[in-house]
């Protein structure tokens, strides 16, 4: 067995006896695995779990000839029963009372005889498979897997095997203690919660995203929506003369983001700023701070470096970006924008200093 | 409202209809086929706990967004929602640049021609490039600033590691989506800027001049690199972006939602 927690399975058992009107003790006792399932009528316990027999060796041995027994006339008539209880095409019905019989190791005929309402139920008494039997393993986590039932009549499913809940053809009546069109709950089987993913829930202080987090959203959008059509209508983006490949402006610039790098290349060896800076320190080495980072603590006190390095980093792209964009004006020669003007398209627009 | 000669008013009576129809919208067999339940245009919403969970969960949105998030993720000054408006102004991108798609051909006789018009034979069409061309500086600014947010909270740390990895692929695919955006217009501007950017990758050891070839589709800027660039811009890069974005927010999920707090 399982270990489930006392409360929940003293849940289910109460759920139980009640559906079957047995005493709960009982209930308990089979659970725990100390007595004979309290199963009344096999047809008003339909859970797998309990009427569908282990399929042992023994029944799979004896019932070989699932056909067999019984005439074709008394199988046909039988069929015609059963599939008017059950309001489904014979055909249908035959095959789910086969793979039944099959399944059970009981002849046809008795299947369909209990299926048409004139018979016990066939399920061969076979123990109960108990729900950890499965799973010898110890469970982590148990959980209960209830199912509504309506207590009103309803077909209930017997029909075992694969075919369980569609084939059941005999209405059952509502178990006794029950009052008519009570919903109860009915433990169906208890299954080991084997996550797929680890669930690490930790209390968290949580809002709903409706409307809380949306709002804040919406609004950001409308925002960044207006500020960049008040922009547009403020600014002409640039458009200069038509391409001319035998015409090289002084200077001539990358776009914004990549003059500071165009700024490093006035520095150092292309070799180091074109290439090293940009691949292996750019892109290579921002991949890798999370795995060389060791540091678990994100508390600013903690991380003092990491913050001093990435703010050396800020200051230093922003001030070579802004040399080269403002600073930098014919040949690449250093100037001053407000004595010799800017040079650069994108802000020419924007910004004067007449 | 009775206005004493036991007439109603005609305001009022607009206002009765208006809202007779709307309901009768709203209850219509259409309408209650578009929205699933637990909309808030649904006829009859009312504002529950179990409500808001279905605006969510049966909602399309529900591929973004939990059903709840942390408090202190909610609030302005954690994310500065600059991850959703790097992600916002993709968007406007990519709907802006549809619209200049329209007007534009990539060959070298007509690029600039194309461009000119927008501003003075397309409605909108000086806006809209505008809007363009903003907004892509606009969203290499955001996704810079986000990127120095998430440091700054240390949220690339476990179990986010691997995100942050996929947002520095996503930065280096909006820097190249910046750029070869740039050399379209096909003017003086354009051709320059990119080859000055693209001499800096002849600097690649060994296979340098290769690199330079394979961008430029030549040894210099032409009308070849022209519409290789176009096509980088308006399909390649986008279809690699949108599935690196995907990742990037099925993780930001997987990984637990928002770090923090601090
Ligand atoms: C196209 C570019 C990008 C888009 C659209 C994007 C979008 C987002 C969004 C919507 C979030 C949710 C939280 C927030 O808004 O801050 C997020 C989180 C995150 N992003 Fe990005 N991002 C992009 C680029 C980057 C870059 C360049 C990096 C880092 C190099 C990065 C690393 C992260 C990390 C680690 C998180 C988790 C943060 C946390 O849990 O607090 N992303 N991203």
């Amino acid at each position: 067995m399982t270990e489930i927690p006392e409360s929940l399975l003293r849940r289910s058992a109460e759920a139980k006896a009640k559906a079957l009107g047995v005493p709960v003790e009982q209930v308990l006792a089979e659970m725990k695995g100390e007595a004979p399932p309290s199963t009344p009528p096999a047809a008003t316990e339909p859970e797998p779990a309990t009427e569908e027999p282990t399929p042992s060796a023994e029944t799979a041995a004896e019932g070989g000839a699932p056909a067999g027994g019984g005439g074709s006339d008394d199988i046909d008539a039988l069929l015609e029963k059963a599939a008017a209880v059950a309001g489904m095409p014979q055909a249908l019905l035959r095959r789910s009372a086969e793979a039944k019989a099959k399944a059970l190791g009981v002849p046809l005929v008795n299947v369909l005889a209990e299926m048409a309402g004139e018979a016990p139920p066939a399920a061969a008494e076979v123990a109960p498979e108990t729900p950890g039997e499965a799973a010898p393993q110890p469970a982590e986590a148990p959980a209960a897997v209830a199912v509504e039932e309506p207590s009103v009549p309803a077909p209930t499913g017997n029909g075992g095997g694969k075919v369980a809940a569609v084939v059941s053809p005999r209405p059952t009546m509502p178990p006794a203690g029950v009052p008519e069109g009570v919903r109860t709950q009915r433990l169906l089987t208890v299954v080991k919660a084997k996550a797929i993913q680890q669930v690490k829930a930790e209390p968290h202080d949580k809002v709903n995203t409706w409307p809380h987090l949306m709002l804040v959203e919406f609004v950001a959008l409308l925002a960044m929506t207006g500020l960049l059509i008040v922009m547009s209508v403020a600014l002409q983006a640039p458009l200069l003369e038509a391409a001319n490949p035998n015409l090289t402006p002084n200077p001539s610039k990358a776009p914004w983001y990549f003059l500071g790098l165009q700024e490093l290349l006035s520095y150092f060896d292309p070799q180091i700023a074109g290439v090293t800076v940009p691949t292996v320190v750019g892109l290579i080495g921002f991949m890798m701070i999370p795995y060389v980072d060791r540091n678990p603590s994100t508390k600013p006190s903690d991380r003092k470096l990491a913050i001093m390095l990435y703010t050396i980093f800020l200051a230093g792209s922003a001030t070579l970006t802004i040399l080269g964009v403002l600073f930098r004006g014919k040949g690449f020669n250093f100037s001053y924008p407000w004595k010799d003007g800017i040079f650069f398209d994108d802000l020419k627009d924007w910004v004067s200093f007449e | 409202m009775a206005n004493g000669n036991g007439k109603t008013g005609l305001l009022e009576r607009v206002r009765e209809r208006t809202s007779e129809a709307v309901d009768r919208l709203r209850g219509s067999q259409f309408v209650e086929s578009v929205l699933r339940p637990g909309s808030p245009f649904k006829k009859g919403y009312a504002d529950s706990p179990r409500n808001r969970s279905y605006v969510i969960m049966n909602n399309v949105l529900y591929h973004l967004h939990p059903v709840k998030v942390k408090r202190h993720g909610v609030k302005l000054s954690y994310t500065l929602c600059l991850g959703g408006l790097s992600f916002f102004l993709f968007i406007l991108l990519t709907i802006t640049g549809i619209f200049l798609m329209f007007y534009y051909a990539p060959t070298a006789e007509r690029a600039y021609a194309d461009i000119q018009a927008l501003s003075t034979n397309v409605a909108f069409g000086s806006l809209v490039r505008n809007m363009h061309r903003w907004g892509a500086h606009l969203m290499v600014l955001t996704v810079f600033l986000h990127m120095s947010r998430v440091f700054y909270h240390g949220a690339y740390k476990p179990p986010r590691e691997f995100n942050w990895v996929v947002g520095v692929v996503l930065l280096l695919l909006t820097l190249l989506l910046s750029f070869t955006g740039y050399l379209l217009p096909w003017d003086q501007l354009a051709l320059w800027a990119v080859t000055v950017g693209t001499n800096m990758a002849g600097f690649v050891p060994v296979f340098g001049d290769q690199v330079k070839f394979a961008l430029l589709a030549g040894v210099e800027v032409t009308a070849g690199t022209l519409l290789r660039w176009y096509v980088l811009h308006v399909l390649f890069l986008p279809f690699i972006i949108v599935i690196f974005m995907a990742v990037h927010f099925w993780r930001v999920r997987k990984d637990g939602g928002i770090s923090g707090p601090l």
